[in-house]
């Protein structure tokens, strides 16, 4: 009881208040960090989301030479092209007019960064949104239907990106990398699974 | 007993009233922020959308409560469910047009109130921080948008949050990490709708009324700024009040009172006749269901944001086209340091600012109506042209904000009537 009044007399230790004060804020941000963590992680896909973005499969035997078929995988729309020899042909000679012709900046596997972007050149397979903004480009597959050199391929109708009959994208527009390839393989010569290849899902 | 109270505190009063206030300061609050707020005499047309903007908030917390209490959110049930407030619930058509119909007066308003500001100089020292909380109730009103945009999940709502989630898929390094991670699936999907309508409804309108209330605190600090551009608070007579300053009430509430029925007359009209707008406030591709297998033909954005996309379409490259757009935006922070005149108010600046805001008023709603045409031919070369001279505007303000300034009157320009 007595000892009061020495204790109220005895001057501050100002170097340990601010030691404790910041070791206070320190302690409570690490844990204001630590228990951000589940709310920010809870925006990331669910199971469920990642469940449903398993591989898919199309069967190929029903696509006919130069037509495209559209499946889903990862709730984005995939393009399957059959190329005929003419649409082959159609991918080279142009390299000049191209961002990125040998698809170096561009999002592929390792087997389909070629010049027709695809693992055999019969088959194109490729993520159907646009690398600018996420719309869906058009089929424009003739010779000459935008305009008299166009060597057939994509449209953009949002922002009027250009790519060609194998995805790569033509100087001038908006999007600045090649049509993204998803992984694929074929189990069967037939069928086309999508979401996976030789080394396990995506 | 009540002699020591200070004045006009009514703790002293009688009855109810007096019980009231000795225990909440209801009657102080009256005195400090309208019948002994004193505010510029010679305030114009321009003054009324500060008021107005309340009033939409006011709306929009109304018409959107009630219409949560009939809308489904889901992919399956949200377009259905905004579909049945349009056609059986009872004057949901109503509510839901006032709703829609408020989010474009919000930002019509909005944009009357900036540009009284770059008019007046009412973001130059010392109102900066009051600018700030204002730009930050604009960025929170584009995210509530956006968002509610989103919502009734007709073909444009999914179209426009691919594209403009997709914009910060363009960031370096993070882009496609974050986007994932906004849309909580591999595309936009019931996730991402889910999220919106919790910002939409919940997390951005608390936001929103916290930033309003910080606005309004500032302004209540510096006072109002006014067409002279000169502080009223430097001239005050013997008894301490601004010589050129009335009463906010009931001098501005009477004002704002009658400026709110004009804005509801044209309001009405709006909701009743024309509620689309010709698509410019609801767009037609939006009454049909979300659909990720079809893009619609033209993507536009709703006519607000229009002079940004109009900027990001106009460049060439997509990452700088993103840049562009955001720094479109967040060059309005730095307007009150960009500015460099000694006078505020256009009255007194000289003739360079003068073609400089008219141009940039010109320009930014040419890029509005550019950023709903196509991006092609003409269209992308003339929103380059007006978005060099939206960025001009800004960067060269430094330089000729303070040219040809003239002094301003020592007392505010007034004429009785």
């Amino acid at each position: 009881m007595a000892d009061h009044a020495g204790v109220a007399d005895e001057p501050v230790d100002l170097d340990r208040r601010k030691f404790l004060t910041r070791a206070t804020i320190a302690t409570g941000a690490v844990g204001a960090a630590f228990a951000a963590v589940p709310f920010i992680e809870s925006w990331s896909p669910s199971e469920r989301a990642r469940a449903q973005g398993a591989p898919t499969e199309l069967d190929l035997s029903k696509l006919d030479a130069g037509q495209m078929a559209i499946t889903i995988w990862r709730k984005q729309p995939i393009y399957v092209v059959r190329r005929t020899e003419d649409m082959v042909k159609r991918i080279s000679g142009h390299d000049a007019d191209l961002k990125d012709p040998d698809s170096k900046y561009s999002d592929q596997p390792p087997y389909a960064r070629n010049t027709d972007r695809s693992r055999s050149a019969e088959y194109l397979v490729l993520v159907g949104i646009c690398t600018h903004l996420g719309c869906l480009p058009k089929q424009r597959f003739s010779a000459g239907e935008l305009y008299p050199s166009w060597p057939g391929g994509f449209f953009c109708p949002c922002h009027g990106s250009r790519f060609d009959l194998a995805g790569r994208v033509f100087n001038g527009s908006p999007a600045s990398i090649n049509l993204r390839v998803p992984p694929y393989y074929y189990p069967k010569p037939t069928t086309l699974v999508v979401g996976a290849d030789e080394k396990g899902s995506a | 007993m009540a002699a020591t109270l200070p004045d006009g505190t009514h703790a002293d009063k009688k009855g109810l009233w007096g019980w009231i206030n000795k225990r909440l300061p209801v009657s102080e609050f009256i005195k400090d922020q309208l019948t002994g707020y004193y505010a510029p005499k010679n305030f114009n047309i321009w003054y009324f959308f500060g008021s107005l903007a309340l009033v939409v908030l006011v709306l929009q917390l109304v018409t959107g409560i009630f219409l949560t209490m009939f809308y489904k959110v889901g992919e399956t049930t949200s377009f259905d469910s905004v579909e049945y407030i349009m056609r059986e619930v009872n004057f949901g058509w109503l509510i839901r047009y006032l709703h829609s119909t408020g989010a474009s007066a919000f930002f019509i308003v909005v944009y009357l109130h900036m540009f009284r500001a770059f008019l007046y100089g009412s973001y130059k020292k010392p109102r900066e921080l009051l600018w700030l909380f204002g730009m930050a109730v604009y960025l929170a009103l584009m995210a509530e948008a956006f968002m509610g945009y989103v919502l009734p999940w007709g073909n444009m709502s999914f179209w426009g949050a691919q594209v403009i989630v997709n914009l910060f898929g363009t960031i370096p390094g993070i882009g496609p990490g974050l986007v994932l991670w906004i849309r909580g699936d591999y595309g936009i999907a019931d996730a991402t709708l889910n999220r919106f309508f919790a910002l939409h409804v919940v997390a951005i309108p608390l936001a929103l009324l916290l930033l309003v209330v910080l606005h309004l605190v500032a302004l209540r600090r510096t006072g109002s700024n006014n067409p002279d551009g000169i502080e009223i608070k430097e001239k005050v007579g013997p008894d301490g009040k601004p010589l050129d300053g009335i009463p906010f009430h009931p001098y501005y509430t009477v004002k704002d009172v009658f400026g709110v029925g004009v804005f509801f007359i044209l309001f009405a009209i709006i909701v009743f006749f024309i509620p689309t707008l010709g698509g410019l406030f609801l767009e037609s591709p939006n009454f049909d269901p979300a659909n990720p297998m079809s893009t619609p033909e033209h993507i536009a954005p709703v006519w607000y944001f229009t002079p940004f996309y109009a900027i990001l379409r106009a460049v060439p490259d997509q990452r700088m086209g993103a840049l562009l757009m955001f720094f479109a935006v967040v060059l309005f922070l730095f307007v009150p340091w960009l500015d460099r005149s000694p006078v505020k108010s256009i009255r007194y600046k000289g003739l360079p600012s003068k073609v400089a805001l008219t141009l940039f008023a010109i320009s930014f709603v040419a890029l509005g109506y550019l950023g709903l045409q196509p991006a092609e031919g003409l269209y992308v070369v003339l929103a380059r042209i007006f978005a060099v001279i939206y960025f001009l505007f800004f960067i060269l303000m430094p330089w000729y904000s303070p040219l040809g300034a003239k002094q301003p009157p020592e007392r505010v320009t007034y004429h009785a009537h």
